[in-house]
């Protein structure tokens, strides 16, 4: 016993000897903003990164050539101060201003900007990730350090949104191959607000602040992304105090942290929508049909009283437990420039959309259930992701709905891949979709256009509702040459108008962006827009360059009691182990011979 | 017993006989090593979706640009084609390249094994530990109240979902162990710290994936001792006068263990598999988590690759139990 007892004493003292290295590191350590993401990170190269996690991140090492405001998105100074266009709107003059720094102290200069752009015009693994930005590009020129002059085919509309992180000529051109280039090389070369300091895959990203940065330095020192699986996992860490911001949060998380000290919480529009498609006709780009959807559903009477069966608001309440916005068209009323109101607003009204379908010949067979022309009662799949509760709470509601209409709804819950697989071919009736939206609305609405759709039965196109009209069409190819923001945002909403009338799908609410922080350990962040918008997920990088620090900011408090603990494990472990080979040495030692 | 004549046989032929048997397990475990890779190939072909979709999702592409990524991975080509490639990489050690996060499966694996083999090598080892003693303890006291009871609350254990079980531990200790991963951003670097701050994190993965796979050790040493407790090479132990703990650990626990150290190699290779659900619970980085994702995109090449390794492990634990059982047990070796 006694040797034991000295065995446990000595790993005791071994291990208290190293924990005082603890606390005395923490009385020196960084003021750090932890962050969850959830989200895996695809890659830390810009030119080949796509998911929202990655491109954030970007976004905080390499500035764009032009940023969106805080508070009203409008395009601001970032590399570039000024900018003008020719009068034939072809020609783009950039201005990059004298004093600007990368990391390590070389000048930003026109020559790096020049070099991005034409790396993705010249190189197709350069383009992988925003190649489009770039594609109408004829010419990208740097005749001075403080220049730029881009010459494009036709005019383009997202000159001053170009979302491509701008990087440093002296360190990309000695990069082999795009494809292959990880850019995990510490400490990065940034021109933005913070420099990579350490990268562990699928455990952390940590960066530190860029104390250079032209706009001035941020008030912290380190900003850590923390990888977690779930959100819920993230949650249950910012309870304990392990983190200090998450968001993507659902319904019932965000309210779970309701009221709890230390914890503030904030409700922003979000960008995201989702819908509830309905298959008016799939068909290929030369109008060849493909798919099995319900003939029916063509009739754009029908799916005009399928709308106004829906309540909107009660799915809203019901199913985002509030945190959604009403939705019209496709982009969310976060944009107001392009957001729709329509002229007439489509009430709830089931007893109007029976006498429209009385009246449009589809009269209610002997089970209630409605009839066509040619005899097909009106049963229709609804299709919906096993992996959303969304889907099987909006489902049940709509199922509910449309029976008293007399259209009975099979609802089919399948696995993402076998739900792309149907949406892709045409084979549903109604399904579930949603998107994320950007502030240029030319990509989501272009997912409605006659061409989005495959070009033959056996390819896949990218359209969303294979929705093809003429009229929407038209007013697509105007607003894309439209420099003129104000007759721009006039066309986006004619179209979504139109959208709205003829129903290809319904957007059935525009979800609240849910997120919450440690108010114990950072005072306040920026949001965008300002007031009512986001932290994180932003168009730009505001939420985390402008968070302030509480005043007595404890920030990484679970550290050294986490040592504590961890010694006390490995102490426990040990001594144990010390018992067991020590009573057994004992037994042995006076062990009888045989 | 038979065993000391047998095992007394020309030398020559035993030497031989061991190197067909070793050559013949050696041959089947390449046999189930073909297999799985077939397997793999064709079962992961079957789940709907195009790899090239998965690829481009969430991103501006048209369908030139996913005709061209189709035709460079050849996902176009008929699939007989594709499983030859796909062999041919693979005998050269190339398990392709990840589509979503665009580096070699076994760049992504070899940087995923260490975390796993840390808690389900830590983890295994007391599961064992903690079974064994257990077992022994409870069968050399048969129906006694710890047998009793010990048995229950193994069976408990055993009956619990992984999952289930971590996310409850997790909420009963409160702020006592973090909620996820294998180490605190902000621990200052050190050997130290960072140990402690893992063997803090691995508290609660660990202590999960012991409570739930412990049961099979303690049971099944428990039922082979029970059988060898009436043996009578016992009785001639005690009558030489060993004392009894003496009689238990040098006579019967030897005899009693060769079936549970087959049970303990097979089940080292499945615990990689296992450590799937509780990998995901608490976001350790290491193979599970990244089979999970795998299955979530379908990332195909990831997919095939994290299914190759575990079964490969598997199968390669399979070999060496057999081996082993060789050494242990003469019995074995000499038929």
């Amino acid at each position: 016993m006694g040797i034991t007892r000295r065995l446990g004493s000595i790993t005791g003292a071994a291990v208290l000897a190293a924990l005082p290295l603890a606390p005395t590191a923490h009385a020196q350590q960084p003021v750090t903003l932890r962050v969850a993401i959830v989200q895996q990170v695809d890659s830390l190269n810009p030119f080949l990164a796509t998911y929202q996690a990655s491109t954030e991140i970007g976004r905080l090492m390499y500035d764009y050539l032009t940023a969106y405001d805080a508070a009203d998105q409008r395009p601001v100074e970032a590399v570039a101060k000024s900018w003008e266009q020719s009068a034939d709107d072809l020609t783009w003059t950039f201005t990059v201003p004298d004093g600007k720094k990368w990391s390590d102290g070389q000048p930003i200069t026109a020559k790096d900007v020049a070099f991005t752009y034409n790396l993705m015009m010249t190189d197709k693994d350069a383009a992988t990730a925003n190649g489009s930005f770039v594609a109408n590009f004829e010419s990208v020129t740097a005749p001075d350090d403080r220049t730029v002059v881009i010459r494009t085919r036709v005019p383009q509309a997202s000159m001053l949104a170009l979302d491509v992180p701008i990087v440093p000529e002296h360190v990309w051109s000695q990069v082999g191959r795009i494809a292959d280039y990880p850019n995990d090389v510490t400490p990065s070369v940034s021109s933005g607000p913070f420099i990579l300091s350490e990268y562990r895959a699928n455990e952390f990203i940590k960066l530190k602040a860029n104390k250079d940065y032209w706009r001035g330095a941020p008030k912290y020192d380190e900003l850590h992304f923390v990888y977690y699986k779930t959100v819920d996992a993230a949650v249950q860490a910012l309870d304990k105090g392990e983190l200090d911001l998450v968001n993507r949060m659902g319904p019932a998380q965000f309210d779970s942290l309701q009221g709890k000290d230390g914890i503030t919480l904030n409700k922003a529009q979000g960008r995201r929508f989702n819908e509830l498609v309905l298959n008016s006709g799939a068909a290929t780009r030369t109008g060849e049909p493909i798919g099995d959807g319900h003939p029916a559903l063509k009739d754009v009477k029908v799916r005009r009283a399928i709308a106004k069966a829906i309540d909107q608001d009660a799915i809203i309440a019901r199913v985002n437990g509030g945190y959604a916005e009403r939705g019209t068209g496709p982009i969310p009323p976060v944009f107001p420039d392009f957001h729709l109101t329509p002229e007439q607003v489509r009430p709830f009204d089931p007893a109007a959309a029976n006498t429209e379908l009385d009246q449009a010949g589809y009269p209610q067979g002997p089970d209630g259930t409605r009839v066509g022309a040619d005899g097909k009662p009106l049963r229709f799949r609804l299709i919906g992701h096993t992996s959303r509760a969304y889907d099987e709470q909006a489902g049940e509601y709509i199922k509910g709905s449309l029976a008293d209409l007399g259209i009975a709804v099979d609802v089919q819950l399948v696995a993402d891949t076998l739900l792309d697989e149907q949406a892709v071919a045409g084979k549903f009736d109604l399904i579930f979709s949603g998107w994320g939206t950007n502030p240029d609305p030319d990509f989501i609405l272009s997912l409605h256009t006659c061409a989005a759709r495959p070009a033959s039965t056996t390819t896949s196109g990218t359209t969303d509702s294979f929705f093809c009209d003429k009229t929407y069409d038209e007013l697509y190819a105007q607003q894309g040459a439209e420099l003129d923001p104000a007759k721009r945002s006039e066309l986006v909403k004619r179209m979504q108008q139109r959208f709205y009338d003829e129903v290809p799908a319904i957007i059935l609410g525009h979800d609240n962006a849910l997120e919450a922080y440690r108010s114990d350990t950072f005072a306040s962040f920026a949001v965008q827009p300002d007031p009512g918008g986001v932290i994180m997920a932003q168009n730009g990088v505001w939420g985390y360059y402008g968070a302030v620090p509480a005043a007595a900011a404890g920030s990484g408090s679970s550290g050294p009691s986490g040592l504590l603990i961890g010694g006390v494990v490995v102490v426990v472990l040990l001594v144990g182990g010390g018992a067991v080979l020590l009573a057994r040495r004992r037994g042995a030692s006076a062990g009888d011979r045989e | 017993m038979s065993a000391p004549p047998l095992a007394e046989a020309s030398p020559r032929r035993r030497g031989g006989g061991v190197l067909r048997h070793v050559a013949g397990k050696l041959g089947g475990a390449l046999t189930s090593l073909a297999a799985v890779v077939v397997l793999g190939f064709f079962l992961f072909r079957l789940i709907p979706g195009d790899p090239t979709v998965t690829m481009t999702r969430g991103r501006q592409v048209d369908e030139a640009q996913i005709a061209e990524l189709r035709a460079l991975h050849g996902y176009d080509l008929p699939i007989v084609e594709q499983f030859g490639r796909y062999v041919g990489d693979l005998l050269r050690g190339d398990m392709g390249t990840s589509l979503f996060y665009r580096r070699t499966v076994a760049e992504l694996i070899g940087e995923r094994v260490g975390p796993t083999l840390l808690l389900v090598g830590t983890s295994t080892l007391i599961a064992v530990t903690l079974g064994l003693w257990l077992g022994i303890r409870g069968a050399w006291r048969r129906d006694s109240p710890f047998d009793r009871a010990s048995t229950g609350v193994a069976l408990l254990g055993w009956a619990m979902p992984a999952f289930w079980l971590g996310m409850l531990l997790s909420m009963v200790t409160g702020d006592l162990f973090p909620s996820g991963g294998m180490r605190f951003s902000s621990t200052p670097p050190g050997f130290w710290p960072q140990a402690l701050d893992v063997a803090h994190h691995m508290v609660l993965p660990c202590v999960t994936l012991i409570a739930v796979v412990y049961a099979q050790y303690q049971l099944v040493m428990r039922s082979s001792l029970l059988e060898e407790m009436n043996a009578d090479y016992l009785t001639t132990a005690r009558a030489k006068g060993l004392r009894d703990d003496q009689v238990r650990r040098r006579h019967a626990v030897p005899n009693a263990l060769l079936p549970t150290v087959t049970l303990v190699f097979l089940h080292i290779g499945l615990v990689v598999t296992g450590a799937i659900t509780v990998e995901t619970v608490f976001s350790w980085p290491g193979l599970g988590l990244l089979t999970y994702e795998a299955l979530a995109g379908p990332d195909l090449p990831l997919l095939q690759g994290t299914f190759v390794v575990l079964a490969g492990a598997v199968i390669v634990m399979n070999v060496l139990a057999d081996l082993l059982y060789q050494v242990l047990d003469p019995r074995v070796r000499a038929s």
